[in-house]
């Protein structure tokens, strides 16, 4: 495999984590956040400092990158998540530029200026092997009661409360779940740019990951992947256009959404039991078309 | 027979005008009793007060004797009273056997990390909380529609979809209000029959919000009138038909 490619790999498989986390909050939980990148970079600075300043295995650094992220969001959870939804949503954005900005003035991590000379200890392997645990642990969470609850609190808040489901609590599940797969990605991303700067953890990126989000599918497991995947490429398959490329990424984006407005996999899930039913379906309806036909045939 | 709610000086004030304004009732338990009024006499509002959904402004709200006032919504449903809703709220792009499955979360102690791991406990207490979901659903006459989009039941079916999510908490209290808004003659009388049989079936007592005269006064054992956020009267069906003040309230007052 060429190392371009394998980059590229590497690259949707770091998003996808990340993007999975995100799935969890807003496509399961009802709750936009603009802030995720912060999440990140609190993953990719603590996982950074456990392996360079500390010279801890990789493996504690991103146990450590999840932990922190996961702590910074209880604590901004205790703060905002009993704003309404928009509100919530504009405290995150402010949160994640917050997290950029003090990294950007706090020297004794390389400031503006970035953090050279971080292990590569980012690999293809353990990448997939991270990739795989994310989706099992969230494919499990959202079939279980706990993330049941969580779509309730989507689907009709005040009747999720009197059905006894602590709103509260569970948005709290979600976006501390949600800020430590932000935070392992970070940790990964780190180690394979073997360079952090507070600048790739902007808004840009936060944004990023909710498009990719949006674009697969809320409340799909199978279309955050696909999302990951298809919109980490893209841009890469793009390179053809030169300088148009952002804009042809934004029109395919565009594009994409009106012909399919609940993403690309809205509300289905792809697993062998949702293939197996759709092809029955299939079978189902073409027996029914030669059904019709036969009949038609006999009635002349 | 002894009462498993009282509801005592109840009060609540939105800015100047008393929406509900000390109300006194009680609710017997095992009984089926009816809150009615004209609309805006606050007996949705009452609702909202027993279920925590609004904070009471002064007076109080007691079940089996323990003072439940001013309780989280959320709490409410675990002390053993659940409720419906005027304009349904479903869990619309659920399917109707996983609205009635949600609900059933308290029947469960598995914890995050039996989910995450899928560890047997979570094996075996899903296995349970299924067959409960089912078991309801069939009670109910839903079974055969189980796999539906609950945004896509008829209105009916939506409200009986309703009122199984509410019983799939164990309450011994049911809050029901205006089940039979929007219903034909026909469905209404289906609707009263049913809540006759989920009575006795689920050995708890009801508290309904309706405004079919009918079906009040056929259902209900007893009956509190409500006028302008004040209490009008309170008793059996038929001191309720011959009270002048009632008639007065819902046909208009002579002079």
């Amino acid at each position: 495999m060429s190392s371009y490619l394998e980059g590229i790999i590497m690259l949707s498989g770091i998003n996808l984590i990340a993007v999975l986390g995100l799935s969890l909050l807003t496509g399961f939980a009802g709750l936009f956040s603009f802030g995720h990148a912060g999440f990140m970079a609190i993953g990719a600075y603590s996982a950074a400092i456990c392996t360079t300043i500390f010279k801890l295995p990789f493996f504690v650094g991103i146990a450590a990158a999840a932990a922190a992220a996961a702590g910074a969001s209880w604590l901004i959870g205790r703060a905002t998540l009993r704003l309404k939804g928009d509100y919530f949503c504009i405290a995150t954005l402010g949160f994640g530029e917050a997290i950029r900005l003090i990294l950007d003035n706090f020297q004794g991590l390389g400031g503006a200026r970035g953090w050279p000379g971080i292990p590569p200890h980012t690999t293809l392997v353990n990448i997939l092997i991270l990739d795989v645990i994310g989706v099992v642990l969230l494919a499990n969470l959202v079939r279980s009661r706990h993330g049941r609850n969580m779509i309730a609190v989507r689907e009709e808040e005040l009747a999720a409360q009197v059905a006894g489901i602590n709103t509260f609590k569970y948005k709290m599940l979600a976006l501390v779940v949600s800020a430590a797969y932000a935070g392992v990605a970070g940790a990964l991303l780190g180690h394979y740019m073997t360079f952090i700067q507070p600048k790739m953890f902007s808004m840009v990126k936060s944004t990023e990951l909710t498009i990719i989000v949006i674009f697969g599918g809320l409340g799909s497991i199978s279309g955050s992947v696909l999302g990951a995947v298809v919109l980490t490429f893209l841009p890469e398959l793009l390179r053809a256009v030169d300088k148009w490329r952002l804009v042809v990424y934004g029109l395919a984006v565009i594009g994409i959404m009106i012909g399919r407005p609940r993403g690309l996999m809205g509300g289905f899930e792809l697993t062998p039991k949702s293939v197996r039913a759709h092809f029955a379906r299939l079978r189902e309806a073409k027996a029914a078309r030669a059904d019709q036909a036969a009949e038609e045939k006999g009635g002349l | 027979m002894s009462d498993i709610l009282q509801v005592r000086g109840l009060t609540k004030r939105f800015g100047g005008l008393a929406a509900v304004n000390e109300v006194d009732f009680n609710v017997r338990e095992g009984g089926i009793s009816g809150l009615i009024g004209p609309n805006g006499a606050g007996k949705t509002t009452i609702f909202n007060l027993i279920t925590g959904v609004y904070k009471v402004t002064s007076g109080s709200v007691s079940f089996e004797g323990k003072d439940i006032t001013d309780t989280e919504p959320y709490r409410i449903a675990d002390i053993g009273i659940t409720r419906t809703f005027q304009n349904i709220r479903l869990f619309k792009n659920l399917t109707v056997f996983d609205n009635v499955l949600t609900a059933c979360h308290a029947s469960a102690s598995y914890n995050l990390a039996d989910s995450l791991l899928r560890l047997p406990r979570f094996r075996r207490e899903e296995k349970t909380l299924k067959e409960k979901a089912l078991e309801l659903l069939s009670i109910l006459g839903l079974a055969d529609r189980k796999d539906a989009i609950a945004n896509g039941l008829p209105y009916g079916l939506q409200r009986r979809l309703e009122i199984t999510r509410a019983l799939a908490l164990d309450p011994r209290l049911l809050l029901l209000d205006e089940p039979a808004a929007g219903m034909n003659p026909d469905e209404t009388e289906q609707l009263m029959r049913l809540i006759g049989d989920i009575r006795n079936r689920f050995k708890l007592s009801v508290l309904v919000i309706e405004h079919h005269m009918d079906l009040v006064m056929g259902l209900c054992e007893h009956i509190v009138v409500l006028n302008f956020g004040q209490k009008l009267a309170d008793g059996t069906p038929d001191a309720i038909r011959g009270d002048k003040r009632v008639v007065e309230a819902y046909l208009g007052g002579g002079e």
